[in-house]
């Protein structure tokens, strides 16, 4: 449209000003921002990580108590856990602690588990994908070759693999996850490289008698690295569930002060028949954090899908 | 001694368990400084993958490429990859087919302009900025300086080949190749960028290389032409004898499939009959034989000589059409349909 437009009013000597074509075309993260400003489950995706975000950050006011405060051990008697009250919203857990507060502290846990282990990831995956798209033959193949191995292991087999090799703490949790995100991005990046490689404007590029690394890093990574996002995007979800996972089967960090809504899960396990409560509040926790990152992330897809373009 | 200087240019893209494919076959080519020279054919002729072979842009792997091509006095096959970057963009600069997907999408115009300008001419990003400019002005673009922070998809087509052919401007070059630069445009454009280069080219002594299908192209461009069928040039003239006077088949077949003017609207166009696929090797006689309506049997008797029919007019055929001769005897029995 704005190029059939651009055209007619060149053809009339009708020149448009900078600002005017700018607001026809704009670039492509532009659109793509305006389009995700119109779809619904963008909006509600975007809101539900902002929640979170806030009440990470200002944990420490919105909690009413410190998370490893246990003052109220002698309420808990074992099969029986006094129930939601105006002074504990979600309860006591059976060590005597205000679930509510361990809620709210746990998100920090749980979003810097995610982004931590997909930046950690993205980082090393996109710079194997690199390697691997931007030279062909024996590098290709080698790096080709380590990153199907590594995805031949189920993932979260090989989390709890390294997490329990390293040791349970949130660093091992990070780093395992990070590792089982690796060929994922891995191959995302060097397929998305082998097809722009093969595009017009990489052969004009070198026709042009650009350097080898002028084309890889100004020319063929840029267009690659879209999917990449996206992809790190919907990832987090990914990691914050299996963060709870590697969490709820005891490989976090140990240390009651920095709560996890997975071993908040493990800790609500004996009590599941008399309190699922104890339970319920941090799996909705994890589905609704997971559940932010993936709206969003679909929907950053599709904006940014030059077949939804025009 | 010419610019360029095509010698028995083969270009064999092997295949797994196929017989492989002769894209070029055993090409002489000359241009000189400030000659425009087309190169015409049918897709699949060889033309585009001859100027991939003059930039060394063929891929390695299943591609074999023998005989010489010297541009300025140097061996283009057999230079280093780094001299030969060096060369490119510089010294002989090509511009594409289709200007929608040769800009890179995410990338400022201005960015594509003046990165060829600091690879090449050692410019500092400022310098290189208003050379962008004045280059982008030279080539036709209103209001250049803002087109600069553009995004290729905010221009039209026209303007994106005019980019394109800012950018193969840039520094100047010895030879430009141009592979059918018209093709993807609407007709006044067409008629805009051909002048355009045709300027460039009288301004500037530059060699251009018009790589083209279209005739009319050629007749408003072209200096010398030269007719490529199955890899080999078939005949080679100046532009209007080429045209009054075809002797090859296959040019005079491509001639009378094009429309003109004087032609009744309801008349049918001619086409030549079959596909370039229906081809034999050049060792075994004429490749256009089994498609030729003036067939005989000399033409399978071992590949056609180079024959002139004075200085700059040569042809490949050994059954050549007569000056001004009427189409060819109807019932001779064509070997495929």
């Amino acid at each position: 449209m704005t190029t059939a437009f651009t055209d007619i009013a060149t053809a009339q000597g009708l020149e448009l000003t900078h600002g005017e074509v700018e607001q026809i075309g704009g670039g492509l993260w532009r659109q793509a921002l305006r389009r995700l400003a119109h779809s619904p489950a963008a909006i509600v995706g975007t809101i539900l990580i902002t929640c979170f975000v806030l009440v990470a950050i200002f944990a420490p006011w919105i909690a009413p108590y410190a998370p490893g405060d246990n003052t109220w051990l002698s309420e808990v008697r074992p099969g029986e856990y006094p129930p939601p009250s105006a002074e504990h919203w979600l309860g006591i857990d059976p060590q005597g602690r205000d679930v509510f507060s361990r809620l709210i502290y746990g998100t920090r846990q749980s979003l810097l588990i995610g982004v931590v282990s997909v930046v950690l990831g993205g980082l090393v995956g996109v710079g194997l994908g690199l390697l691997a798209g931007a030279f062909s033959g024996w590098v290709d193949t080698t790096v080709m070759r380590f990153v199907d191995i590594l995805l031949s292991v189920p993932s979260l087999l090989l989390a709890i693999a390294i997490a329990a090799v390293l040791g349970p703490s949130l660093t091992s949790v990070m780093i395992a996850i990070a590792v089982t995100s690796v060929p994922i991005f891995a191959r995302l990046l060097r397929g998305q490289m082998l097809g722009q490689r093969a595009s017009d404007y990489v052969l004009a590029a070198k026709a042009s008698g650009l350097r080898r690394r002028t084309i890889v890093f100004g020319h063929v990574l840029p267009n690659s690295m879209t999917p990449v996002l996206v992809q790190g995007t919907l990832y987090l979800s990914i990691a914050i569930i299996d963060a709870a996972g590697l969490a709820f089967l005891g490989l976090s960090s140990p240390d009651p002060s920095t709560p996890e809504w997975g071993r908040m899960l493990t800790d609500a396990q004996d009590a599941l028949a008399t309190a699922p409560l104890l339970a319920i509040a941090p799996g909705i926790a994890i589905v609704l954090a997971a559940l932010g990152f993936t709206l969003l992330g679909e929907q950053m897809r599709e904006a940014l899908d030059p077949k939804y373009h025009r | 001694m010419a610019l360029l200087e095509i010698r028995d240019l083969k270009v064999v893209f092997t295949r797994r368990d196929k017989a492989p494919v002769h894209a070029v076959d055993g090409l002489n080519l000359d241009v000189d400084r400030g000659q425009t020279v087309g190169l015409v054919g049918e897709s699949g002729c060889g033309k585009s993958v001859t100027s991939l072979a003059i930039l060394g842009l063929l891929p390695t792997r299943g591609v074999e490429v023998s005989g010489t091509i010297t541009f300025d006095g140097e061996d283009l096959l057999t230079m280093s990859d780094t001299r030969r970057r060096e060369v490119r963009g510089r010294d002989i600069a090509m511009i594409f087919q289709d200007p929608m997907t040769s800009l890179n999408p995410v990338l400022r115009v201005g960015v594509q302009l003046t990165e060829t300008l600091r690879r090449h001419r050692g410019m500092s990003t400022g310098e290189a900025r208003v050379e962008a400019q004045r280059l982008l002005e030279q080539v036709g673009i209103p209001a250049a300086r803002q087109r600069l922070g553009e995004f290729p998809h905010q221009l039209s087509g026209g303007m994106r080949q005019r980019v394109l052919i800012a950018i193969a401007l840039a520094c100047s070059p010895k030879m430009l190749i141009a592979d059918e630069p018209t093709t993807a445009l609407d007709v006044t454009v067409q008629a805009q960028i051909l002048d355009l280069l045709r300027t460039h080219v009288a301004d500037s002594a530059t060699a251009l290389v018009m790589i083209t299908h279209d005739m009319g192209v050629v007749a408003g461009i072209c200096d010398e032409v030269s007719v490529m069928y199955a890899g080999r040039r078939i005949e080679a003239a100046r532009c209007y004898p080429l045209f009054e006077d075809p002797r090859h088949w296959y040019t005079k077949g491509l001639l009378a499939s094009a429309p003109t003017l004087e032609r009744p609207r309801a008349d049918r166009l001619s086409p030549i009959p079959g596909s370039a696929q229906d081809r034999i090797p050049w060792a075994q006689g004429c490749a256009f034989a089994p498609r030729c309506p003036a067939v005989t049997a000399d033409c399978l008797a071992g590949p056609p000589p180079m024959v002139s029919v004075d200085d700059t007019h040569q042809h490949r055929c050994v059954n050549p059409a007569q000056p001004h001769s009427g189409p060819a005897p109807a019932d001779k029995e064509l070997m495929s349909p």
